[in-house]
């Protein structure tokens, strides 16, 4: 056997997909709708569409403003049906790509590796489609994450860059031959990866921001940026091609519809130029942000004490720990780091203070309250009130003791769905709680004791098992 | 000349430790305490007996921090990991919950003295921000997540996930999660470092920066030296015997030195 490195990236590929089918496969499930007409796996590539082209470097699409864009779609595959459904499976599907109701809300599958050695290990592949954010004003919003961007791309499992150049060639190529209906998904495809790209950088550049040396700015961030730049110089002149050959298109055009296409497509390159703007200005800022952090960190005097390094002696180990493992040092270093508990009310005098504080005002109400649609609970009882008197008349058995299987066969005569209660409650009977019954101050208890003989199921209506005698006992003597 | 003026005195010092947010610049008694324990050592003496019979340990005693006390193994005045990260939910691994909320409280620090002459230099002031803390966390994780692919162990097993590294778990942890009502989830990785923010700032360990209006909250002397003479050394040596880390100079020191750009 090999060691089969593009297995696995199609495996992955694979797993990516998945909760796009399961959406349709439990669409059925639903409750609240009858979800034939409704595509699911549809709706949610649509829901990802929308998400990563609301995507900016800073902030992202918020939820509402994602459903409000998918519900027109979800409408057109059922148009007869109501407006709050379409709002529904749309939030549904929304939801179900974020996996909200899991803690980690993300998915998880198993892939199967042939490792070096040749045994089989069972891998476990954790990944997320649409992520919630925190914009700087505190408001959670969506993105799409790379896995998301490439299912929907459908190119699997590729290189950042070199998709990127693919999809600019391919542009052109469409452009030229006039094929405005493929070149807009071209664009599209383009300025997804600009995005991706965008990311990757935006991530190290705020790393570089906290601590110098937690990033190479030897060799690695340097080389970073050079290729960025690259790589921004290079679509900038592909781009501005593109645009003017564009706008020659749309303004030469007759046909309406044509002109249209057209005219959207001049809208999305000159996003991804405004992209790659974007992208430039925060390259450049990188190298004075270096500096200045250097200066504040080398210059600032040689050090009082030698003290640990927090991030590079505990962090990073305790993170590359098992879970397990690492309970212990972090339950110690908490312990150290709490300080002492103060108990929260010492003395009167700060006990009165404490009742006189004015309480803090909230303005942030959550708004009304939703008044939850209950309906009442269904009869939950098996069996009614008249079998219940049947069976206390059955088991009433002073001074007597009867064998269940008689008692079972007489009850079957009363009603065919007694026999059950009574063999019911004759079980319970076995082995009875009699000093609670005492307690209670019960008059009498009914016991069950085995005879050692098995129950005839076609004597019994169909109830197996031990045979019981069964007796009622008076307990009114010891109290 | 120990008399009951003596203890009475010295207990005041140690309450006046016990009030977080009281310092000795403010309160002139307080500061009167804090000059006699630094001057007069028969007094310290006392003073030290006192705390070590409640069950706690003087750290530190300046007329900047006051009184930093720490609390010994099952002193009342200890506050337990199970105490509180009690909100966990019972269907999630305790375990895990316990961790990540290790890992934010070690992190916070991580962020306020991230050189170890920041941590060493007592007039250095660290600041730290809830998205702040849960960014660096996350870039440990990417930095980890790449050293694990060069590796070639790009997944962790599906059959044995008792062995899970922790960066495995923080990186999958949401950084926030809507509720139904439009609020942050408290068991996304941001709602935990609000929490510890909170919390630390209860203990008189960081203070909010009121000119800044997003949560920025500065450290106090206390917390440097909470870190620094007992926290740090702590889980180092835990650490040490998990045989995690080792000693590189031969000294048989924990402290490293290393504090220039060449290291």
């Amino acid at each position: 056997m090999i060691d089969d490195v593009g297995l696995v990236r199609r495996l992955k590929a694979l797993a990516c997909t998945a909760p796009l089918h399961d959406l349709d496969a439990r669409k059925g499930m639903l409750d609240w709708v009858e979800a034939e007409p409704y595509q699911m796996a549809e709706i949610a590539l649509h829901t990802i569409d929308q998400v990563t082209i609301a995507m900016d470097f800073d902030t992202g699409a918020r939820h509402r403003q994602v459903v409000d864009r998918v519900v027109p779609f979800v409408a057109a595959q059922a148009p007869d049906r109501h407006p709050d459904e379409h709002l529904r499976v749309a939030r549904w599907v929304l939801d179900s790509l974020i996996n909200v109701g899991t803690v980690d809300r993300g998915f998880r599958r198993v892939y199967g590796e042939v490792d070096a050695g040749g045994a089989y290990t069972r891998r476990a592949f954790d990944f997320k489609l649409l992520v919630e954010l925190a914009a700087a004003d505190g408001e959670v919003y969506l993105r799409a994450t790379d896995e998301a961007i490439n299912v929907l791309v459908g190119a699997l499992d590729t290189d950042v860059e070199s998709a990127q150049v693919a999809a600019e060639v391919k542009l052109e190529n469409l452009i030229i031959r006039g094929r405005l209906a493929e070149a807009r998904l071209a664009a599209e495809q383009a300025r997804y990866r600009t995005v991706q790209f965008g990311e990757t950088l935006r991530i190290r550049l705020e790393a570089t921001r906290r601590d110098v040396r937690a990033v190479d700015w030897e060799q690695d961030l340097p080389e970073l940026i050079g290729s960025a730049l690259t790589h921004i110089e290079s679509r900038f002149k592909a781009e501005s091609a593109i645009l003017k050959n564009i706008t020659v298109a749309r303004d030469d055009a007759e046909e309406p519809h044509r002109k249209r296409r057209a005219a959207d497509l001049v809208d999305i390159v000159g996003d991804c130029i405004r992209r790659h703007t974007q992208l430039q200005a925060r390259l450049l800022s990188a190298g004075s942000v270096f500096r200045a952090e250097q200066d504040r960190q080398l210059f600032a005097g040689p050090p009082q004490r030698a003290a640990v390094d927090l991030f590079g002696q505990l962090l990073l180990p305790v993170l590359e720990l098992p879970v397990t493992r690492a309970v212990a040092p972090l339950e110690e270093y908490f312990r150290g780091s709490a300080g002492p508990a103060t108990p929260p009310v010492l003395t009167l005098s700060s006990l009165v203070s404490l009742l006189l504080r004015p309480p803090v005002e909230r303005d942030d109400l959550v708004g009304e309250l939703p008044q939850p649609d209950l309906i009442p609970a269904e009869d939950a009882d098996r069996y009614s009130d008249e079998q219940w008197r049947l069976a206390d008349e059955l088991l009433d058995l002073p001074d007597v003791a009867r064998d269940l299987s008689g008692l079972l066969a007489e009850a079957g005569r009363l009603d065919p769905g007694l026999p059950r209660l009574v063999a019911l409650r004759a079980m319970h009977a076995y082995s009875p709680e009699l000093a609670a019954a005492i307690r209670r101050g019960q008059p009498s208890l009914l016991i069950a004791v085995p005879t050692g003989r098995r129950l005839d199921p076609a004597l019994t209506g169909g109830i197996g098992g031990d045979e019981l005698v069964l007796t009622t006992a008076g307990l009114g003597d010891q109290s | 000349m120990k008399t009951v003026e003596d203890a009475t005195a010295a207990a005041t010092l140690i309450g006046c430790g016990l009030r977080p947010k009281q310092v000795p610049t403010r309160d002139v008694v307080y500061g009167e305490l804090v000059r006699r324990y630094r001057e007069d050592p028969g007094f310290a003496q006392v003073v030290n007996g006192v705390a070590g019979g409640l069950g706690l340990r003087v750290l530190d005693v300046s007329p900047a921090g006051g009184v930093v006390l720490a609390a010994g193994h099952d002193s009342v005045f200890e506050i337990k990991m199970e105490t509180y990260a009690r909100q966990a939910k019972i269907r999630e691994r305790r375990d895990v919950e316990k961790v990540l909320h290790g890992i934010v409280h070690l992190a916070v620090a991580a962020l306020a003295f991230p050189r170890p002459a920041d941590l060493a230099n007592d007039t250095y002031v660290g600041r730290v921000t809830v998205e702040q803390v849960d960014l660096m966390v996350r870039e440990a994780c990417r930095l980890l997540d790449e050293r694990a692919d060069l590796a070639g162990t790009a997944d962790p097993d599906a059959d044995t996930p008792e062995l899970e590294q922790v960066w495995r778990a923080y990186a999958r942890r949401p950084e926030v999660a809507a509720t139904k009502d439009g609020r942050a989830a408290a068991d996304s990785t941001r709602g935990m470092v609000a929490r510890a923010l909170r919390f630390l700032a209860e203990q008189g360990f960081l203070v909010p920066v009121a000119s800044e209006p997003d949560g920025l909250y500065r450290t106090t002397h206390r917390y440097q030296i909470q870190v620094r003479e007992l926290a740090a050394d702590r889980a180092f040596g835990e650490l040490l015997a998990l045989g995690v880390v080792s000693i590189v100079d031969g000294s048989g020191r924990l402290r490293t030195t290393t504090d220039t750009l060449e290291g």
